[in-house]
């Protein structure tokens, strides 16, 4: 087959990129229905991006949705032998709203999940793809990464639980140090110590700067030197730039745990790519083992630098009421031939745009520009 | 060019004084016309005004690196955007406010009519309080002296506009003051610009 990857939008280019990396690490495709149960979702609201969901009462009377995630139905379905890592990919529509816009949007989500006897090898496997992700899809991109152990156990450390533990960690996130600060002194936390939350919650950038200042920080040991372990990995399998420290990623921890990152590329207002480790979403849908996965949100890359796409055709061939079918069909083959878009219409579009208008009276290759 | 999205008006022109004292001038902004974007190409620095409530929508979408937006439009709208520093001016209160004399019946349904639909019923649903959100443009204060709402939920500055409609504060419900936010994407490219942006303003912060 011969593949004119010319039209293809900039989404679908980084899509058929995304999936040969994922496919040449053994990660295999994962196809599913468009809808699911929606009692799957009910169950796990807080785990989706956004709560809304599209409902429809199948024919057999079960209440199904149009999935606004992908991640569960794969936990749901998956069945990682012992030992084993279970690693898939997948290229799928989500259905959901987004934080203050109207109505749901069609999304496709390109990522992979890896489930089972998850290790450091596979997390850090999943980081570098993350990494390399994001080099497929920008030249520019920043990978940041962090680890939802080190402010759990500062925030325990500092005695802030409950709903002063929920206020802290929307700060962290919002790298919102004063307020964070404020807390701190309402709740009585002493002022080395809420100097260390708001300096933790304000740590960005490269690793190797920032490990020491984790250790410190006095931060979790355990959690500071996997960390380590999986920049070294990192940086052996070629990530040099773009990887970043940032403690402010964070994600509901009643579902994740350990490593989670979110990946920007230049030019693209939000993240473009986000994951973590989810070991106790396993957990609470009666799965054993840990897990961890991303995916890439292509329609954050629509407005990316890609195809430009000025004309509607290259050529619009011009024919009149009596020329022959024929005629115009073998000036349409003659400018398909050399490499043109050709559009054959009998009068020229209001609202179209053309390149080159052609006339097939003078010869089907001569014209206005 | 580092992109900064300005709220138009008073606390605007105040935030203006301190990025220009913190070393972030750009004199074209002061001159008299309708111009809406001003740049100091040798800082790199482009500044432009726009609505208070659409600053945020700026930084999220990354049309702005930066802004200053006040927190009321923060718990608002909720942007997803860092907020990187208090600047401690353009304070007032988040409150909720009734006729003088003013008593609670906690059979009936509170009639709350505000411009912020999002803090009011989040600062209810804290207190299990049942409520009826009138959502009003402007002119909030009219709404319980018609007998349009029971109470308002609204930004008090000094309290003059509520004296003089017979309205008192019966709870403050958050401390409100202008903040310096960024855009997420903006914040990993851009981090150098922004952290000289952070650290000279810190310095002028009024807190």
């Amino acid at each position: 087959m011969d593949l004119e990857t010319g039209i293809l939008k900039n989404e679908e280019t980084i899509s058929l990129a995304l999936r040969a990396l994922y496919a040449r690490y053994g990660y295999v495709q994962y196809r599913m229905s468009r809808f699911e149960e929606y009692e799957l979702y009910v169950n796990n609201k807080d785990f989706l991006i956004s709560s809304d969901v599209i409902t429809f009462t199948d024919t057999n009377g079960r209440l199904m949705a149009l999935k606004p995630d992908v991640t569960l139905s794969i936990v749901r379905a998956s069945r990682a032998e012992p030992g084993t890592v279970q690693k898939v990919y997948y290229d799928e529509a989500v259905y959901r709203t987004s934080p203050g816009a109207r109505g749901f949007r069609e999304i496709r989500q390109v990522g992979l999940e890896c489930l089972g006897a998850v290790d450091d090898y596979a997390i850090g496997e999943v980081l570098l793809l993350a990494a390399e992700s994001l080099r497929r899809i920008s030249n520019e991109s920043a990978l940041c990464v962090s680890h939802l152990g080190i402010a759990d156990a500062m925030l325990g450390e500092l005695g802030l639980r409950g709903e002063d533990r929920t206020e802290a960690l929307k700060c962290i996130g919002e790298k919102n140090p004063h307020e964070l600060a404020a807390l701190c002194r309402a709740r009585g936390v002493s002022g080395a110590d809420t100097e260390r939350l708001t300096k933790l919650a304000q740590l960005y950038g490269p690793p190797e700067q920032l490990l020491p200042e984790l250790e410190a920080l006095g931060c979790e040991a355990g959690a500071v030197a996997q960390l380590r372990r999986l920049t070294e990995m990192l940086r052996a399998g070629g990530i040099d730039g773009g990887l970043l420290l940032d403690l402010s990623v964070l994600g509901d921890m009643r579902y994740y745990n350990g490593v989670a990152f979110r990946g920007f590329v230049r030019g693209a207002s939000a993240g473009v790519l986000s994951g973590g480790q989810y070991d106790r979403l396993l957990g609470r849908m009666g799965k054993k083992g840990k897990a961890i996965g991303f995916a890439c949100y292509l329609d954050q890359l629509e407005r990316l630098c890609g195809i430009g796409q000025a004309y509607d055709a290259d050529v619009l061939l011009l024919y009149e009421e009596g020329d022959a079918p024929g005629a115009v069909a073998a000036a349409v083959r003659r400018l398909v031939g050399d490499g043109h878009r050709v559009s054959a219409q009998k009068a020229v579009p209001e609202k179209g745009a053309f390149r080159r208008i052609v006339k097939l009276s003078e010869s089907g290759v001569s014209g206005d520009a | 060019m580092l992109n900064i999205a300005l709220p138009k008006g008073r606390l605007g022109e105040k935030v203006y004084a301190m990025f220009a004292r913190a070393g972030f001038e750009c004199p074209a902004i002061l001159e008299d016309n309708r111009r809406l974007y001003f740049e100091n190409e040798a800082l790199g620095l482009r500044y432009f005004w726009v609505k208070p409530s659409d600053v945020a929508i700026y930084v999220e979408r990354g049309a702005a690196d930066i802004g200053v937006a006040g927190k009321d439009i923060l718990l608002e709208y909720a942007p997803e955007v860092y907020e990187l520093l208090d600047l401690g001016v353009g304070k007032c209160r988040m409150c909720v406010a009734a006729p003088k004399g003013y008593h609670d019946d906690m059979r009936k349904t509170l009639r709350v009519a505000t411009k912020f639909s999002h803090i009011a019923s989040d600062y209810y649903a804290s207190l299990g309080r049942d409520i009826d959100i009138i959502p009003l443009n402007g002119s909030i204060e009219l709404a319980p002296i018609l007998g349009l709402s029971d109470v308002i939920v609204d930004l008090v500055e000094t309290g003059t506009t509520l004296r003089e409609n017979d309205l008192a504060v019966v709870e403050t419900i958050v401390p409100i003051s202008a903040r310096l936010i960024a855009n997420k994407a903006s914040y990993a490219f851009r981090n150098e610009a922004i952290g000289t942006v952070v650290r000279g303003l810190a310095e002028e912060a009024q807190i």
